[in-house]
């Protein structure tokens, strides 16, 4: 088994003011293999506290199985995956989640039939103490939790001017604001580490430029690391500080958005190589 | 404070309650003045219990999206033990409401059991396993009900297995001074003492009500309902899934279980076989057809469907067929656009008026 005592790989990738704190995550090789086809191989990376890195490469490089092995929805077959330090490999999904890495999804995954605020409610469910009994009979815990339950639902909801969606069924929103409400639900389950699979997927240029002010503005208020995948270029180019390329499962770039533009390898698998054209 | 400042929710739930009390003031008023038919009358009871497992069934199919094919299954484990209870009790208890109480909620503890012991294998699973093991649990119960001979004397309760098929209720040997045989095998309970009322049948349908759209607007309700409309999201947010199905899955079992015990006082003879799989579809039918999730919708189909039958009787031979058509006739009319731009128009009228 890997143990904790691996050395960071990749410290120098972290933002300065992250640089004499210990890494948000930490993969360290980390693998799979669907029926002999390895998905990701050798992952190897480490995230800062508040650091916004992208995760970039052609489609089906991998990139929406990293955030499936970090989310348990896979068990990784190889490698280690240490979030704040501790090894996640005994861990479900559900435990992943309690211990600080929220998700968005690719194809978006929201509970359409159920309205926006119970969206966002539902993914406080694990911070909330009153039984089914005490909601049954609704006792007084219940009034008290329910109500700063729908307090910060409509904070968080804030954040994208969505509070006044509350009580629209989700299923009937439109795409950006589907997209912005998945977000604001992987929010409310209070995470360290928040993915994001193609936030701007399906958005407008102009929805995208505000998109990229709020995930600056989420990291800033939450203080929170922000790993997110994204075709975008000039997304990932202006508000990702670290970003890794992966290519065929294995990454064949990482560093700054700079060193990422100039990379000939990363020309290469995103351009393909003369002859192949 | 006025209806229309309310969430849409808590307006729907406040009018269903509504809607309830409210028929059972004008039903009780008709009863009182003798204008209801004898046969009616005899129906009151069991439409109640009807309603309320509807409402229980949806918990399970609408709410929690799983298919259960064996909801009579619980009933009649809730009928069973709440008659015994209810026997059992004739001297402890000489009130016949405080006893009636008793015995629902003997039948609501047992049915949970029951539900839990089916549920908690199998929900456990990915897949829609649920509908085939209700469906079997539905036909154990009915057996086991059949072979079953319980009797109460003074010296306490007697309950015997009759697997071998040639015990009968002198093998449970009772005191012949104080002993009462309840539940005699195939023959079911055979001499049961009637104490549930109109009233019991009301109180059960409004709990059943409160109970589950109390649940529904809670966090087990909102993670019951994440769970059913998206799995993967519902875990990556943290969502506990086996405890939620679970949850949802025994409250529904437990609440048949005190409809049963219900409907089980209600008639001084009673069989397993009343609780079949017909009736397990029946149930579904009032559910799919009040629509998944609607509650007040569950009740108006559980109550038309349970009067129907009566009210056909005019086409003696061609009851069923009639019934056959009027359900068709029901589902097209549901499913139908037109009708229902029609019937949200007509609710927006109101609502608009209301606001004013
Ligand atoms: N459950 C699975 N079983 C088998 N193969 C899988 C499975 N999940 C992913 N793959 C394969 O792994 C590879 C990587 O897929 P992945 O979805 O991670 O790509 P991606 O980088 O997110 O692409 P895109 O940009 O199109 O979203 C693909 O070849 C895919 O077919
Ligand atoms: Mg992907």
């Amino acid at each position: 088994m890997f143990s904790k005592l691996v050395p960071i790989p990749s410290a120098n990738m972290l933002p300065d003011r992250d640089a004499d704190k210990s890494p948000i995550l930490e993969c360290v090789n980390l693998g799979i293999t669907f029926g002999g086809l390895a998905a990701v191989e050798d992952f190897t990376i480490a995230i800062g506290r508040t650091e916004i890195a992208g995760l970039i490469g052609p489609n089906g490089a991998g990139k929406t199985t990293v955030f499936n092995l970090l989310t348990k929805v896979y068990q990784p077959t190889k490698g280690s995956i240490l979030l704040d330090g501790v090894d996640t490999h005994n861990m479900s999904t559900i435990q992943v989640n309690r211990a600080g890495i929220a998700r968005t999804f690719q194809n978006i995954r929201l509970f359409s039939n159920m309205s926006v605020e119970d969206n966002v409610k539902v993914a406080m469910d694990s911070q909330m103490r009153y039984s089914m009994v005490g909601g049954i009979l609704r006792l007084p815990g219940y009034w008290r939790e329910e109500r700063v339950a729908r307090q910060r639902a409509l904070e968080l909801l804030s954040i994208f001017d969505m509070q006044d969606l509350a009580s629209a069924k989700a299923g009937s929103l439109p795409y950006g604001a589907q997209r912005r409400l998945e977000i604001v639900r992987a929010l409310a389950t209070n995470p360290s580490l928040l993915l994001l699979d193609e936030p701007a997927a399906g958005m407008n240029p102009s929805e995208t430029a505000e998109l990229m002010e709020n995930i600056r503005k989420i990291r800033d208020t939450f203080h929170i690391a922000i790993l997110l995948i994204e075709h975008d270029m000039n997304l990932v180019m202006n508000i990702c500080e670290g970003i890794a390329v992966l290519n065929f499962g294995r990454i064949i770039a990482k560093g700054s958005p700079a060193d990422i533009q100039s990379n000939p390898a990363v020309i290469e698998a995103y351009l393909g190589k003369k002859k192949e054209a | 404070m006025k209806i229309s400042h309310l969430k849409k929710t808590t307006r729907t739930d406040f009018l269903t309650y509504a809607g309830v009390i409210a028929a059972f003031v004008v039903m009780s008023v008709l009863q009182s003045s003798g204008s209801l038919s004898r046969s009616l009358t005899g129906q009151l009871v069991p439409i109640c219990c009807y309603m309320s497992m509807a409402v229980s069934l949806n918990l399970t199919v609408g709410i929690l999206g799983e298919l259960s094919l064996g909801h009579a299954g619980f009933m009649s484990v809730g009928a069973f033990s709440g008659i015994t209870a209810a026997m059992c009790l004739q001297n402890t208890i000489p009130s016949a409401p405080l006893r009636l109480a008793a015995a629902m909620l003997v039948g609501f503890v047992c049915a949970a059991v029951a539900g839990l012991i089916v549920g908690a294998p199998v929900l456990r699973l990915r897949g829609d396993y649920l509908a085939i093991v209700t469906l079997a649990f539905g036909e154990i119960i009915k057996e086991l009900v059949n072979c079953l001979l319980v009797g109460h004397d003074a010296n306490g309760l007697h309950i015997a297995f009759n697997i071998s098929g040639n015990m009968t209720i002198d093998d449970l040997h009772l005191d012949p001074a104080t002993g009462i045989a309840i539940i005699k095998g195939a023959q079911g309970a055979t001499a049961t003492k009637t104490i549930a009322t109109f009233t019991a049948g009301f109180i059960l349908v409004m709990l059943t009500l409160i109970i589950v759209l109390n649940l529904v607007r809670s966090r087990a309700g909102r993670a019951i309902m994440a769970l059913r409309d998206n799995r993967i999201a519902a875990e990556s947010v943290g969502i506990n899934i086996t405890k939620y199905k679970l949850m949802a899955f025994v409250l529904s079992a437990a609440l048949a279980g005190a409809a049963g015990a219900l409907y089980g006082l209600n008639f001084s003879s009673l069989q397993a076989t009343k609780f079949n799989f017909n009736t397990s579809i029946l149930i579904l039918v009032f559910v799919v057809l009040g629509g998944l999730g609607n509650l007040w919708g569950s009740l108006i189909a559980a109550a038309l469907l349970t009067v129907l039958p009566e009210l056909l009787r005019a086409f003696s031979d061609y009851r069923m067929l009639v019934y056959a058509i009027v359900l068709i006739l029901v589902m097209l009319a549901t499913n139908n656009p037109t009708l229902k731009s029609w019937l949200s128009r007509l609710t927006g009228r109101a609502r608009r008026k209301e606001a004013a």
